[in-house]
């Protein structure tokens, strides 16, 4: 009985877009745009011009080591100024 | 424009800030007026759901329409945003990521179950579901957008004005440590309702510039100049009130933004007034005669000639006293003024030694825990957890990298704040006429109020491109700067990908715009019912 209902009601609001889609009288060509849209958006652009960067070159579960050294790499600590505490034991 | 695309130069921070903003602006195009009118749509169809009205459902319904075109179009173009963060912006991304997540998490839900669930209902539920219901959908569509941009700006303030937040040396991230703290942070608040409002401004100026439009054209008479020219004279009525209401609350928020900005970004506040050196009592610049394409000498003070300006009164709204302290550009850098908290603000050079301290104690710390040194760990996290507040000054080598390109900040401020004046007396004349003279009927009105839309477009994106270019050049304020957000890739991908943009985003407008121009033109065909 459950079922039956949950059927129903999923009938009815795939009719409900169903017979708006149908009755929109700006709607065929402003569909076709959006669905253009989308596809190159996110099929075209999104896999073929914009990668996941950090994925690519750190890896999977490497991504704090890569960012570190991109923050890191070419730092040359400056002298510490006066009354700062050192940066390590060894300094 | 070649000129414009050759200024950019040639490294991929610039490319990569230049195809953000493009994105951004488009985007920016579709967003306000989603927002206005929606609220504009929702009280038609309250009008229609009080008085039963065929006129106001068609009308209505009518509005509803260039809503839907506008929705339709302004659909994934923030999704682009998104991927331009994970390949030109990588290092940024993984630093905030923590902090972003819940917010736009939060706004992709209610985006999705919110919007996506009403409009349906808003735009095919018309004979289908109770008056009631209906008019709930249409509302909780608005209020799904509008809660939607709430959590975006909660992220875009985030970056302006970070809070709520640790930085985690061991997962390299800011992990947020209030929720609260992000979400409810003045600068969040201050900056939605600036932002609603102005979009609330956008929708007015859109229903009025189509009314307009229609009153303008002067069909022959017949069925559909008379629908048309009733629909026309019913919308100028409630958009100009909308429209009047809604700009002075953009007066009243901005001037609460305005404070909150000069509280966490001094520099930002200096720039757009073109302060070099500041004091106490200083006066608000009206205009002068700042060259737009060269950044003023401001080391030397020297300011601009032909200077109109009221006296006291930047004090005044910087720190709500007339005599109030405010800095210019030259005092944040040489520092040792009290800040709005009472404590004395840092020279720029101890900024820098302390950033540098606290990029070379990350350093440190991630090195000494790989060699299990617990000792050079702990003292490294007690540098790093003192200094973080300077971290992105640490990577700053001169002053000239800390300031923002005053023009730009100066002029889109005053085209922002000039414009906003102008439609609120646009919309107070517009009443006057709607309610007390005969609007139908006045030929420069109806021209005013056309030419109002494209300069509310103007006056939204110009307040944009101040929030942005303003808080240069960091991407998170202090934190992060671009050239260290910025992800290791080559400047010729990123070019690509901007020209790419710069085609389909432009093609898009031509088509959306002939689209809604269409959809304009064709205007309301009212029933004979609603004509009566």
């Amino acid at each position: 009985m459950g079922a039956v209902k949950r059927k129903c009601l999923v009938r009815r609001v795939y009719d409900f877009y169903r017979d708006g889609f149908r009755s929109m009288d700006v709607g065929r060509v402003l569909w076709v745009v959006v669905l253009v849209k989308l596809f190159i958006i996110l099929v075209i652009l999104k896999f073929f011009f914009f990668p996941d960067v950090l994925k690519e070159k750190a890896g999977q579960g490497n991504e704090a080591d890569y960012v570190s050294a991109q923050l890191t790499h070419e730092f040359q600590p400056s002298a510490p100024a006066e009354n700062t505490p050192p940066l390590t034991d060894k300094d | 424009m070649i000129s414009l695309l050759s200024a950019i130069g040639a490294d991929a921070v610039n490319w990569s800030r230049a195809q953000f903003a493009l994105t951004a602006i488009y985007h920016w195009l579709f967003v306000p007026l989603t927002l206005g009118l929606a609220l504009i749509v929702g009280i038609m169809e309250t009008c229609y759901y009080r008085t039963g009205s065929p006129f106001w459902k068609e009308t209505t319904r009518f509005w509803q329409k260039l809503f839907g075109i506008n929705f339709a179009m302004g659909v994934a173009t923030g999704i682009v945003l998104e991927f331009e963060f994970g390949t030109n912006w990588s290092n940024y991304s993984w630093l905030v990521g923590d902090v972003f997540g819940a917010p736009l998490a939060i706004e992709g839900i209610v985006a999705f179950f919110l919007e996506a669930t009403f409009v349906g209902v808003m735009f095919f539920g018309w004979e289908k579901v109770s008056k009631r219901a209906h008019l709930a959908a249409t509302w909780l569509t608005g209020i799904g957008a509008t809660i939607s941009a709430w959590w975006i700006l909660v992220a875009n303030a985030w970056m302006q004005y970070p809070t709520g937040q640790k930085f985690n040396p061991d997962t390299m991230r800011n992990e947020m440590t209030s929720f609260a703290d992000v979400a409810l942070s003045p600068f969040a608040v201050n900056k939605f309702f600036h932002s609603i409002t102005s979009a609330w401004i956008i929708g007015a100026l859109f229903v009025v510039a189509v009314s307009c439009y229609y009153l303008f054209r002067k069909r022959r008479e017949g069925r559909d100049a008379e629908g048309e020219r009733k629909v026309a004279v019913h919308s100028i009525k409630i958009a100009t009130i909308v429209g009047l209401v809604t700009s002075l609350l953009a007066m009243f928020t901005g001037d609460k933004l305005s404070y909150v900005v000069a509280q966490v970004q001094p520099m930002k506040l200096a720039a757009m007034e073109a302060l070099y050196d500041g004091g106490n009592g200083v006066e608000l610049v009206g205009v002068e005669l700042l060259n737009p394409f060269q950044q003023p000498d401001y080391a030397s003070g020297e300011e601009a000639a032909l200077k109109i300006a009221v006296p006291n009164m930047l004090s005044l709204l910087a720190t709500h006293s007339l005599d109030g302290y405010v800095p210019g550009i030259n005092d944040i850098i040489k520092g040792g003024y009290t800040m709005p908290d009472g404590t004395v603000a840092p020279s720029l050079d101890e900024k820098m030694s302390r950033g540098k301290l606290a990029v070379g104690a990350l350093s440190s710390y991630r090195e000494a825990k790989k060699a299990g040194d617990a000792a050079t760990v702990e003292k490294n996290k007690k540098i790093l957890d003192e200094n973080i507040k300077y971290f992105g000054y640490g990577y700053v080598s001169d002053a000239e990298q800390t300031v923002p390109f005053v023009p730009v900040c100066f002029w889109s401020f005053r085209v922002m704040v000039g414009l906003g004046a102008l439609f609120t007396l646009f919309f107070i004349v517009a009443l006057f006429y709607a309610y007390k003279r005969d609007f139908a009927n006045t030929r420069w009105l109806h021209v005013a109020g056309i030419v109002m839309l494209p300069l509310g477009y103007i006056a939204s994106e110009a307040g944009w491109v101040l929030a942005e270019l303003g808080r240069q050049p960091w991407t998170i304020q202090d934190i992060l700067p671009t050239w260290i957000a910025v992800s290791d890739v080559g400047v010729g991908s990123v070019m690509l990908t901007f020209f790419i943009f710069l085609v389909l985003f432009t093609t898009l407008l031509i088509v959306e715009v002939s689209i809604m121009s269409k959809a304009v033109r064709k205007g309301p065909a009212l029933s004979e019912a609603a004509r009566k």
